[in-house]
Order: structure tokens, then sequence, then C-alpha cells
């Protein structure tokens, strides 16, 4: 047995009593709505009638009024020590009450026994007696039941445990403490110290943020990532507590977690991201069974609102890079319309209905692995409405129509798309043999266009300069240039209702090394 | 009492002084384009400019790779060794 850490706590009359003392000791923890605590009262209060000359008691209950009503009750002479706080149960994680302990005088528990086994507290009395020299106790110990079962220890009720870990000594918060006064009003405060992306927060008290910390079996203390611009260090413990502050539960915290490490990778460039005046936000796909676990939405309205997993994830990566990261609007975020992505964009692909190979197994990863995929995007979900087109060719072409216009419609070989298709065109195309191929290819045949529809006119200047129009031959203002760049450009996955004939399309920022690249990572547990 | 625990990264940024302007620019002077488009007609005509109104200096020219990534430590610390002034151009 493990040496129990030294107390000190007060009597009903306000007196100290240190443990360990300098006698051995008798320790008990208690609490009055216990029916088994009440059953061994008479015989707590007749050892001490026996033995308090000799030996140190220590009778903890946990609460104050159930104290009182315990002296009262059994008329004990017997001093009850106040652990409503819990601190004493909770630091010698006391589970069932109640829980004896003899010690020796130094504090080496010699016997712990939990609820009442009449032969156990039997010889750990018997043993008390002996080592202390005092006469052996009389005692009726066939008035006693021969076993009764304890009852739950108030420190280890769920709703109080978390607050009671986060106060110990040995808590796993490092993260400053910031103490609210009581004339304040939290909410306020948190927007006044520019937490807040505008909408209200959590308040992350410690035990919300100890509670978040058990979704994870990752160390508090493990930096994750360097957030930029700062370059400030993502403990897991600081993601717990943007995450409280988002919103989220705590089984949430791993894909938070898994997000902020792929966004803070030089491919992705979080930095630029966020910095540039084109208003780039990151967008979150999840793939793999953890979409199930969280009961993320991929189905109605997957885009939108209205799903918590969706909504406070999304958020919560924002507020990480805003809180550990230092990129706030106005300060390193220049964005010049900024983009509602920008509160929150997250959902699941709804593997399940399509025909297609899921966006994580294209991406290199096992069907049976939770992924998240994140993209930089400045726009969307963009709406294409087609109720008519019945074939693969037609359907893929309205798509293909529809990106086209992105950025702007001369806008070429930059950036990437992340399409959303939805069921009913899904059908539409499954059932004419197209599958992600056919429809990026589609994609790019319609949407490209001869060079010389791409110079620069009247209508805009955008385009191909004129100047180096006028040195191109006819056979090169002919040759058609396609929207993307490659194929693999144009991302595709799966989400929507059963019902309504659209699709959607995220709009891209710069791309490659020099802007950012996609990135998938491994949910960890 | 409500305690919360800090969100942020808890840092205390350096405050940092800007360096003191000499009343006269002389020695090495560093053009940085950052790759925007038309960073480098700005900077031509800086270029121009400075060589017609201050014969004395010699002009170095470079560029950030991407202007959506901060620039390379290596580029930041060649500049600030072999400058005494840096013009950076932004452009669009």
């Amino acid at each position: 047995m493990t040496q129990p850490p030294a107390f000190l706590l007060e009597d009903g009359q306000g007196e100290p009593h240190a443990f360990p003392g300098s006698k051995p000791a008798f320790v008990c923890f208690v609490k009055e709505d216990c029916p088994t605590c009440n059953d061994v009262m008479p015989l707590i209060e007749a050892a001490w009638g026996g033995l308090r000359e000799s030996v140190d008691f220590f009778v903890c209950g946990q609460t104050e009024t159930g104290n009182r009503a315990l002296a009262e009750k059994h008329g004990l002479t017997v001093p009850l020590l106040d652990d409503s706080s819990l601190k004493v149960s909770f630091a010698w994680d006391i589970e069932i009450v109640p829980t004896l302990v003899v010690a020796d005088p130094n504090g080496s528990p010699r016997h712990r026994f939990m609820g009442f086994e009449r032969e156990e507290w039997r010889q750990a009395l018997d043993d008390l007696a002996e080592t202390s020299g005092a006469p052996q106790l009389e005692i009726d110990w066939p008035a006693f039941p021969a076993l009764r079962p304890g009852c739950g220890s108030r420190s280890a009720d769920p709703t109080i445990a978390a607050r009671l870990q986060a106060e110990a000594e040995n808590s796993p918060l490092r993260a400053r403490r910031i103490d609210i006064a009581a004339h304040d009003d939290e909410f306020e405060f948190m927007f006044d110290q520019g937490f807040s992306d505008g909408m209200p927060l959590i308040p992350p008290t410690p035990e919300r943020v100890m509670r978040m910390l058990g979704g994870t079996t990752r160390d508090p203390h493990e930096v994750i990532a360097t957030v930029p611009p700062n370059m400030g260090e993502a403990t897991v413990e600081k993601v717990a507590i943007n995450s409280v502050m988002a919103g989220c539960k705590p089984e949430y915290l791993p894909v938070v977690l898994t997000a902020l490490e792929a966004v803070c990778t030089d491919e992705f460039n979080i930095h630029g991201v966020m910095a540039t005046t084109m208003g780039a936000s990151p967008v979150m796909v999840v793939n793999g069974p953890i979409r199930h676990r969280l009961g993320m939405n991929m189905k109605l309205g997957a885009l939108g609102q209205g799903n918590r997993a969706n909504a406070t994830i999304g958020r919560a990566l924002r507020l990480a890079i805003r809180n550990i990261g230092g990129a706030r609007p106005g300060g390193t975020e220049r964005s010049t319309l900024g983009n509602p992505m920008k509160f929150s964009m997250c959902f699941a692909e709804w593997e399940e209905r399509s025909p297609w190979t899921p966006l994580h197994v294209e991406r290199g990863f096992e069907p049976e692995d939770s992924v998240v995929t994140v993209y930089a995007m400045t726009s969307g979900p963009v709406l294409t409405v087609d109720q008519d087109s019945r074939t693969g060719p037609q359907l893929a072409g309205s798509l293909g129509l529809g990106i086209e216009g992105m950025l702007h419609p001369r806008a070429r070989l930059w950036g990437e798309t992340l399409l959303v298709i939805a069921p009913e065109h899904v059908d539409k195309l499954a059932g004419d043999g197209y599958g992600k191929a056919e429809i990026r290819a589609r994609i790019q045949e319609v949407a490209a266009r001869p060079m010389r529809e791409l110079v620069e006119d009247d209508r805009s200047a955008m385009g191909i300069k004129r100047a180096a129009a006028e040195q191109m031959e006819d056979e090169a203002l002919d040759r058609k240039l396609p929207k993307f760049r490659s194929d693999a450009d144009i991302h595709i996955v799966v989400a929507g209702s059963e019902a309504g004939s659209f699709s959607a399309a995220f709009h891209g920022w710069l791309m490659g090394e020099t802007g950012s690249i996609p990135v998938s990572r491994k949910v960890l547990s | 009492m409500v305690t919360i625990l800090d969100p942020t990264d808890e840092r205390v940024p350096v405050e940092r002084q800007v360096t003191p302007r000499p009343d006269t620019v002389s020695g090495n002077v560093a053009l940085l384009d950052i790759s925007k488009p038309r960073g480098n007609v700005l900077l031509d005509r800086l270029e121009a400019l400075l060589q017609e109104r201050l014969p004395g200096i010699s002009i170095n020219r470079y560029a950030k790779p991407t202007f959506a990534k901060p620039a390379p430590d290596a580029l930041r610390a060649d500049i600030a060794s072999s400058n005494d002034f840096v013009i950076e151009a932004l452009a669009d």
C-alpha cells in the first residue's frame, strides 16, 4: 500500500487534527446518506471509547451538515472531521465509503478496507489495539452485519471529480489561471480580452478543461504544433482550453488536435492562409469511423449550422489559431472582406452513400482510419443547380460550367476546388458509369477555353495581356487552356440530403509550394 | 468568483524599438520584391530614382520566393548582413 498524503482537517469545534499524528491511526471516510456508514458509526464510537488514549482517530465526513446529523443521530463523542471540500478524500483516492485505513504512527498504512466486512474490521481493530498497547476492545461483534457494501464517495462523483483533479497538487493544468471578480460578467470579460471570434464563449474553467482533457490520452503538456504568426506553442492543454470555449465535447478534442497539427505544417501554410487579403480559411473534411462516434453531420444541411460536432470542431480550430497563434483581424489577419467560414467550416463525408472511393482512401489511408483533411478555401460552398441533366457527360459538364467562374472566369491554372456532390447528382453520375476520374476529366474539358477568349478586353483587364496575345500565333490562340492545372486539383466528396439536384464547390486560394497544399492527418486517440 | 484558464500562448511580446533613422541614405540599400504582381515595376522605378538622386549608394535586389509565406530565414539574414537600408515593395 502506498503512503497516503498528510492532511490537516478541523472538527466541528474548529480544532485541527493532523495526520499522521504521533500514535497509530484509525482513519475512516464516511458520509451521512450512506446506510453502511450509519451501520458502522456505533462501532467507530465504541472503538474511540476503548482506544482514544493510545490511537489517533480521524473520522472524515464528506458534508458539513451530514457530520452534524451523524453526530446527533448516533450520539457521537468521536470528533467528526470536515472534509466537505473533499480534497483529502480525493487525495486518498477514496472511491467507496466507508473506507477504513489503519496506519502506523508514521502514516504507513497497515490495512485498507472498503465497505463493511465484519471480520476485516475486527482484524483491523484487534491489530490496532495490539500495536498501540491498549486492551482488546469489548465489542458485540455478532450484533453487526457480516457484510455490507459501501456507497460511492462524493469525491468520485464525476461532476465533482474534475474540479478536484484540477485543484489537486498534481493537477495536469499549467495554464495561467485568471480570476474574474464576482462583480464582473465572465462572458463580457472574455470579449474584452479578445478571446472571442465575436460569438459568446463557454468559460474555460479548470473543471471544464479537465473534462475536455479526458477526451484524449495524449499528455496535456505535449506540444502538438507551433502556431503562426506568433509561433505560439500549442500544448494539448491549450487546445483543450480553446475547445471548451468553442463548445466542444471532450470526444471532439482528438479531431481538433489533428486539425491544428495539419494546418500548422509548412505545406498548409496557415500563416499565409490567415494573413492573405483574399480571405482564405481552413475547411475541414472528416472521414472514417469517428464521424459516427461524434455524431457528425454528413447528410441534410451538412455544410450548414445545427450540428454541434461540425460547428464546434471547426470553431475550436479557428479559436486556437486566434488565441495561441495570435492571428486576429486587423493584426496579421488582413482579409479584405473576410468570409463566414472563418467562424467555422467542418463537415464529414457521407462515405456510405458514395459509390466512389472516399476522400481519405484516395489520399492513402485505410478505410477504417479516421482522418482529417484541411483545405485553404476563399469561398464556398457555391451552389451549382442542375435538375435537368440525366447523363454523366451533361451533369459533370454542368459542374464544370459551375466552377469555371471560380475566382474569375479568366483565372486559369490557379487554385484548387473541393467539390461536394449531393446524392441526387451522385446517383445520376454513377448511374451513367461516371466515377471521380470521369467527373474530373469532364470538368476540365468543359471549363477549358481557347486562349483567344481569355485575352483582356473592354469587359475586363483580367486574363492574357493584349501585348502577349499579339505575339501569339492563331494556332496558339485557338489552343484551349483548362481551368485547373491538373485533374488532381479537383477534390471530390459526397455529402448532403437525399433530396435536391444540387452540388457545391469550395473555391481555393494560391496552391502548391507558394501557397497552400491540402493536408490529411490520421486522428490519434 | 469564476476562474478561467488563459487560452493564449501567454507570451509577453518583446517590445522592439525602431532603429534610429539616419539623416542621410548611404552605403548599401536592399530592394526586396515580395513577388506580388508588378512589384518589380515599382522597384525598377524606385531603383532608377535612387540612383539618380543618390549616385553614391549601391543597390542590391532581392525577392521572396512567394508573397504567401514569410521570408525564409536565410534571405532575412542575407539582407540584414549586407545592407544598411531595406525597402520592401508590396505592389499589386
